[in-house]
C-alpha cells in the first residue's frame, strides 16, 4: 500500500525511532497520533505481512496517551517516550497474551512483565502488539510457528527469517519502527538481514533473560531491532544492562552504543575477514554483496586481513546439541497442570497420561524433534560423547574467537548464507533450515556482541544481503561503529535506506500467496 | 505386603551376616527466604500463599541463589569437618512429577559444595566414626495431597491435590559413606548419628530440624553380607521413615527381612521401600533397573558458586560451640561419668537440664527431675522431654523450693504436675493447690500429739527406746497434713515427747 492520501498520518510510519521521539518531545506530534499511524497502518498491512500474533491497540493509545499526559505536564520523558515497538511474543505481558507460537500457551496471560517489556514501558515506549515466532524461538522461517508464518515484506512469497522474523517483517513493513528480538543461534541477525534491516545481538547477559520464555539458557539474549543503526543502539540502551534477577545478567554499565552510533568511524580500526565464512557455500550475490562491503570497508580507512577460526565449522553441530539438550530440561515444565493448554483430561486419565496428551497436541514437530535431540544428547552413557563433546567444542570456540580478537578489533561475514528463501521450500527438510543460521551461530555459542546491517540486494533476486560484523564480549560499542559507518557510506551510494528499493506493499498483490 | 512370618529374629540374623548402613538426610534450611527467590519459608501458611513465578516456574522466570543458604550449608560441612569447594555448579535433576513447578529439581550433582567430612556417635559406650561422603544444596519440590484411594499414594487416588508453598525451600542432602563395623549395634548407630546430626544442626541454627513437620527427613539404606564374604551386600534405600525411632527400626526391620532373603539362597533386590509407621515394615518400590536417568546437566540459569576462602574462614570462626565438645564441657562441670552423659543425651536432656542449672537448680538436681519425674510423663503422653508444657526455669524454681524447705519431694511432684497440667508457674500451683510444708509448730505439735494419742502401742516403743519405731508416728503425722509436714522437724518432735 503506498502512501493513498493518508496523509501526514501515512508519513509518521517512515519516520525513524530518533525522529519520532524528538518529535514527541517537542511537541510536534503527539505520542497519540503516533500510535494511531502505525495502528492504522497494521490494519492496511497484516492481512499480507500478518508479523502479529496480537495487537494491542487500546493498551498501546493508552500507554501513549500516558507519555501526551507526562509532556503536557512538564515531567520527564523516557529516551524512547511515544516511539511504537512490535514485541517478540516470547517476552512475557501481564496486559497481552504470552504464546510463544505455540498451541501449548495459547491464551497464557502471565501474571509478570519480562524486565525488558518492564523496562519498554518505564522508557515510554508504545508497545503495539506481541509479533509472530517460530515455535519457542526454534526455527529461521516463522513457518514453525503454530498460528501460521509471517511473510517478508520484499516478497511476501518468502519468509521473514526466524525465530523473530514477525518482529523484522513489522519493522520492514513501517508498521513500527522498533521491534525486540532474541537471539539464540541467530534469530535476531538471521531476520534482520533477509528483512533487509538493522538486528543486534548484544552481549550474552548485556540484556535480561527474566520473562523471556527459555528456548536454550545459556544463549538466549534479546535484542532490537530497527530500521537503522542508530534507531537499534536507542532501543539497546533502553532495554539492555544489569538485571538482579538474572544470576546471568552482566553486572557492568551498558557498553557506550548510542555513542558509537552517531560517531561512526573506522579508520584505522583491524577488520578481519572469517576465511571460513567469506568462501563457497554462500549464494553468490551474498557472495558479491559481502566483498563489496569489505572493500568499502577499506576504503573508509580500515585495515582488512582475513583471520581463520578453524573450529567455526563445527559450531553448527555443536549448537545442535546444546540448544535441544537446554530445551528439552526448559520445555519440561509445560504440563498441562498449572497453565497452558490441557488435552484429554476427562476425569478418567491419570496425570502422567495426560501429560503426554498434552504435550503431544501442544507441541509442533520441530519442538518436538528438539526436546527428543537433547533429551537423548544428555542421557546418561551418551551424556559425555554428546554434550559434553559438544560443550569443549564451544569452549574451542571462544578460544579462536578470543585469538581472532587479539589480531583485530572486529570480524566480518555475510549474516546468512542465502536471501530469503520461498516459503515452504525448506520446511520439510529440517538440515537446510539449519543452515541457515551457518555465520551466526559462533557469536551465540561465544557470548560476544554481533550485528547485522544491510550491505544491498543480491542481483539474482533482488533481495536484501546482510552484513554481519562480530565484536567481543562487552564490546558492544564497536558493532554500532562498524554498522554505523557501513550504513552511512551505502546510503550516500543507494541515494537514501535501502528499504526505499523495495516494492510498496499495494503493488505486491496478486504475487500469489 | 511383606511375610512377616518370613523374617529371621534380629540376633539370629546377626549371628551370621554382617550390616553395612548408610543415610541420606535432607535437612530445610531455616532460611527467611527460599532458594531462589524471595518467598518466605513459613511453615504451615495458606497452602499457594507463598508462591511467584520463580517457584512456580512459570515460563521466562529465572532462579537467583539465596547466599544465605549458601553460608548456611557452608557452616555444616564446616562442622561436619568437610572440605568446602572452591568451585561448584548447580545441576538440574529432569524429571517429570506434578509438584515439581520445572519439571526439573535444582540441586548439585557432581559438584557438591561440601565433601569428605565425618561425624563421631556413640552407642552403649562404643564410638563409631561415621564418613561423611557429601553435603549438597537443592530446592524442595511441592508438596502432594492425593486424595481418595487406599495408600495416599498417587496410584490409585481420586485426585491429588499440590501445594507449591514447600517449593523451592532451602534443602540440604546430607549424604554418609556406608557405615560398617556396627554389627549388633547399627539400628542404634543409624538412630544415633541422626540424633547427634539433628543436634548440631539445630546447634548451628541452621533448620528447626523438625522430623514432624518433614524439616527433617531421612533415606535409610541397608545392606547385609554374609560374616566371611569380602564384599558388601546388596542395599535397599529405605524412605518415609520420619522418626528417630522409626530410623532405629527400619534397620532393624531390614536387617531381619533381607537375612530370610539371603537365607532362602535368594538375592536382595536393590530397590526402593517404603517405611511403614504403624507396623515397622518396609515394602518394595522401584527398582533401581527401572531407575530414571535423570539427564542431569549444569544449571545454565545460575552462575557457579565460587566462596572465598576468607568468607569460608569467617564461618568457621564464627561457629559455635559443637554439641559433642559442648557434652564434654558439661560432662566435667557437672562431675558425671561418660555413662550418665550418654544417658541424658540419648534422653535429649542434655539442653534441658543445662538451662536448669543456668536457671538456678544445681546438676544433680536438674537431672533428678528431668529424667525422672518428667521423662515418667513425657514417656505416658508419647512425648518428647521438649515438648512438655514446662520450661526448665520452672524446673529450676521447683528445685529451690524444695532446698528451701517449703516443699518435699512429694510436695514437688505434684506441683510439677500442675504446671503440666496448664495450671500456671511453680509458685501458682503450690499457691492455688495449698502445697507447702507445715511450718507452724502449733499445727504440727497439734498433729504429733494426736499421732501419740492414736498409737499407744508404737508410743511405747519409742519410749523404750526403740527410736526406729518413731517412722511409723512420722507416717501418720504426714498422713494426717496430707504430706505438707517437714517430715525431719515431726521426727524430732516425736522423739522429744517420747524420751
Amino acid at each position: 500500500m503506498a502512501a493513498d492520501g493518508a496523509g501526514m498520518a501515512s508519513e509518521l510510519t517512515r519516520l525513524t525511532a530518533a525522529e519520532i521521539a524528538a518529535a514527541v518531545a517537542a511537541g510536534d506530534v503527539s505520542a497519540v497520533e503516533v500510535a494511531q499511524a502505525h495502528l492504522d497502518r497494521i490494519v492496511a498491512v497484516e492481512p499480507d505481512v500478518r508479523a502479529f500474533l496480537h495487537v494491542a491497540g487500546i493498551g498501546a493509545l493508552a500507554a501513549a496517551e500516558d507519555v501526551d499526559r507526562k509532556r503536557a505536564a512538564g515531567e520527564p520523558l523516557g529516551p524512547l517516550a511515544g516511539v511504537p515497538l512490535a514485541l517478540k511474543d516470547v517476552m512475557t505481558t501481564t496486559d497481552m497474551p504470552t504464546t510463544c507460537g505455540s498451541k501449548i500457551l495459547e491464551g497464557w496471560r502471565p501474571p509478570y512483565d519480562a524486565t525488558v517489556t518492564r523496562r519498554l514501558r518505564d522508557a515510554g515506549v508504545v508497545i503495539l502488539g506481541k509479533t509472530n515466532m517460530d515455535e519457542f524461538a526454534m526455527g529461521s522461517s516463522t513457518e514453525n510457528s503454530a498460528y501460521g508464518p509471517s511473510h517478508n515484506p520484499w516478497d511476501l512469497t518468502r519468509i521473514p527469517g526466524g525465530s523473530s522474523g514477525g518482529s523484522s517483517a513489522a519493522v520492514a513493513a513501517y508498521e513500527a519502527p522498533l521491534g525486540v528480538g532474541t537471539d539464540t543461534g541467530g534469530s535476531i541477525r538471521q531476520p534482520a538481514a533477509v528483512c533487509g534491516i538493522v538486528g543486534m545481538k548484544p552481549t550474552y547477559g548485556g540484556s535480561s533473560r527474566y520473562g523471556l520464555v527459555a528456548f536454550a539458557s545459556s544463549l538466549d539474549t534479546p535484542g532490537p531491532l530497527a530500521r537503522t543503526v542508530l534507531d537499534a543502539a536507542l532501543l539497546h540502551e533502553v532495554m539492555s544492562g544489569h538485571d538482579p534477577r538474572d544470576s546471568t545478567s552482566v553486572d557492568a554499565p551498558i557498553p557506550p552504543v548510542v555513542a558509537a552510533a552517531r560517531h561512526a568511524g573506522v579508520s584505522g580500526l583491524r577488520v578481519g575477514v572469517v576465511t571460513e565464512f567469506s568462501g563457497g557455500g554462500s549464494q553468490s550475490g551474498v557472495r558479491a554483496r559481502f566483498t563489496e562491503a569489505v572493500e568499502l570497508l577499506e576504503s573508509l580507512g580500515a585495515k582488512v586481513v582475513e583471520v581463520s577460526c578453524p573450529h567455526f565449522s563445527y559450531a553448527l553441530p555443536a549448537y545442535y546439541l546444546i540448544a535441544p539438550s537446554e530445551c528439552s530440561s526448559n520445555l519440561a515444565r509445560f504440563d498441562a497442570m498449572r497453565y497452558g493448554l490441557r488435552a484429554g483430561d476427562d476425569g478418567t486419565r491419570s496425570a502422567d497420561e495426560v501429560m503426554s496428551l498434552t504435550r503431544e497436541a501442544g507441541f509442533g514437530a520441530e519442538v518436538k524433534r528438539r526436546i527428543m535431540l537433547g533429551t537423548y544428547a544428555l542421557s546418561s552413557g551418551y551424556y559425555d560423547a554428546y554434550y559434553g563433546k559438544a560443550q569443549q567444542v564451544r569452549t574451542l570456540i571462544t578460544r579462536d574467537f578470543d585469538a581472532a580478537f587479539e589480531q583485530v578489533d572486529v570480524l566480518v561475514s555475510p549474516t546468512t548464507p542465502t536471501t530469503a528463501f520461498p516459503i515452504g521450500e525448506r520446511a520439510d527438510d529440517p538440515m537446510a533450515m539449519y543452515l541457515a543460521d551457518l555465520f551466526t551461530i559462533p557469536s551465540d555459542l561465544a557470548g560476544n556482541a554481533a550485528i547485522s546491517v544491510p550491505c544491498g540486494l543480491a542481483p539474482e533476486d533482488g533481495l536484501p544481503v546482510g552484513l554481519q560484523i562480530m565484536a567481543p564480549a562487552l564490546a558492544d560499542d564497536r558493532c554500532y561503529r562498524v554498522a554505523a559507518a557501513v550504513e552511512a557510506a551505502l546510503q550516500e551510494r543507494w541515494g537514501g535506506p535501502l528499504l526505499a528499493q523495495a516494492r510498496e506493499l499495494g503493488e505486491q498483490a496478486g504475487d500469489g500467496r | 505386603m511383606t511375610d512377616l512370618a518370613q523374617l529371621v529374629p534380629y540376633g539370629e540374623a546377626l549371628s551370621r551376616y554382617e550390616p553395612v548402613i548408610g543415610l541420606e538426610t535432607h535437612v530445610e534450611l531455616g532460611t527467611a527466604t527460599k532458594m531462589f527467590c524471595g518467598c518466605p519459608t513459613t511453615f504451615g501458611l495458606e497452602p499457594n500463599s507463598a508462591v511467584c513465578p520463580v517457584c512456580l516456574g512459570l515460563p521466562g522466570s529465572l532462579p537467583v541463589a539465596n547466599r544465605a543458604a549458601i553460608e548456611f550449608t557452608i557452616r555444616i560441612g564446616l562442622a561436619l569437618n568437610c572440605s568446602i569447594a572452591s568451585w561448584c555448579r548447580f545441576a538440574r535433576k529432569n524429571y517429570f512429577y506434578p509438584d515439581m513447578p520445572k519439571d526439573f529439581q535444582i540441586s548439585q550433582y557432581d559438584e557438591p559444595l561440601c565433601t569428605d567430612g565425618w561425624l563421631d556417635v556413640e552407642v552403649d559406650g562404643r564410638a563409631f566414626r561415621v564418613g561423611i561422603e557429601r553435603v549438597h544444596l537443592e530446592e524442595d519440590t511441592g508438596k502432594s495431597l492425593h486424595m481418595g484411594g487406599a495408600t495416599g499414594r498417587i496410584h490409585g487416588a481420586d485426585y491429588s491435590l499440590v501445594d507449591y508453598n514447600r517449593a523451592g525451600i532451602p534443602l540440604v542432602e546430607v549424604v554418609t559413606k556406608p557405615v560398617a563395623g556396627t554389627g549388633v549395634l547399627a539400628p542404634e548407630a543409624a538412630r544415633a548419628y541422626v540424633t547427634e546430626l539433628r543436634d548440631l544442626l539445630r546447634c548451628l541454627g541452621v533448620s528447626d530440624v523438625r522430623m514432624e513437620e518433614g524439616s527433617l527427613r531421612c533415606d535409610v539404606n541397608t545392606s547385609l553380607a554374609p560374616r566371611d564374604a569380602a564384599d558388601w551386600g546388596t542395599r535397599t534405600e529405605t524412605k518415609n521413615v520420619n522418626s528417630l525411632r522409626s530410623v532405629e527400626r527400619a534397620v532393624r526391620f531390614e536387617i531381619a527381612r533381607q537375612a530370610a532373603v539371603l537365607d532362602a539362597g535368594q538375592k536382595v533386590v536393590q530397590e526402593t521401600r517404603h517405611f511403614h509407621e504403624d507396623s515397622g515394615s518396609t515394602t518394595g518400590g522401584r527398582s533401581k533397573e527401572e531407575a530414571q536417568d535423570y539427564r542431569y546437566f549444569p544449571e545454565p540459569d545460575l552462575v557457579p558458586v565460587a566462596p572465598a576462602r576468607d568468607w569460608v574462614e569467617q564461618i568457621r570462626a564464627s561457629l559455635p560451640e559443637l554439641p559433642a565438645a559442648r557434652r564434654a564441657r558439661l560432662q566435667a562441670d557437672w562431675g558425671l561419668s561418660g555413662a550418665e552423659m550418654t544417658h541424658l543425651s540419648n534422653a535429649g536432656a542434655v539442653d534441658l537440664v543445662s538451662a536448669t542449672v543456668e536457671a538456678g537448680a544445681s546438676p544433680a538436681e536438674a537431672r533428678k527431675w528431668w529424667l525422672g519425674e518428667l521423662a515418667r510423663r513425657a514417656n505416658e503422653s508419647g512425648a518428647e522431654l521438649s515438648q512438655l508444657a514446662i520450661t526448665p526455669a520452672h524446673v529450676a524454681r521447683v528445685s529451690v523450693m524444695v532446698r528451701a524447705g517449703t516443699l518435699n519431694d512429694q510436695l514437688a511432684r505434684q506441683v510439677l504436675e500442675g504446671v503440666l497440667a496448664g495450671e500456671g508457674d511453680p509458685d501458682a500451683v503450690a499457691e492455688a493447690r495449698g502445697l507447702a510444708i507445715v511450718s507452724d509448730e502449733g499445727a504440727l505439735a497439734e498433729a504429733v500429739d494426736a499421732a501419740i494419742a492414736a498409737n499407744p502401742d508404737v508410743a511405747a516403743k519409742v519410749r523404750d527406746g526403740k527410736t526406729a519405731a518413731a517412722g511409723a508416728l512420722v507416717g501418720a503425722v504426714m498422713k494426717a497434713t496430707r504430706g505438707r509436714a517437714d517430715a525431719a522437724r515431726a521426727r524430732e518432735l516425736i522423739l522429744e515427747r517420747l524420751s
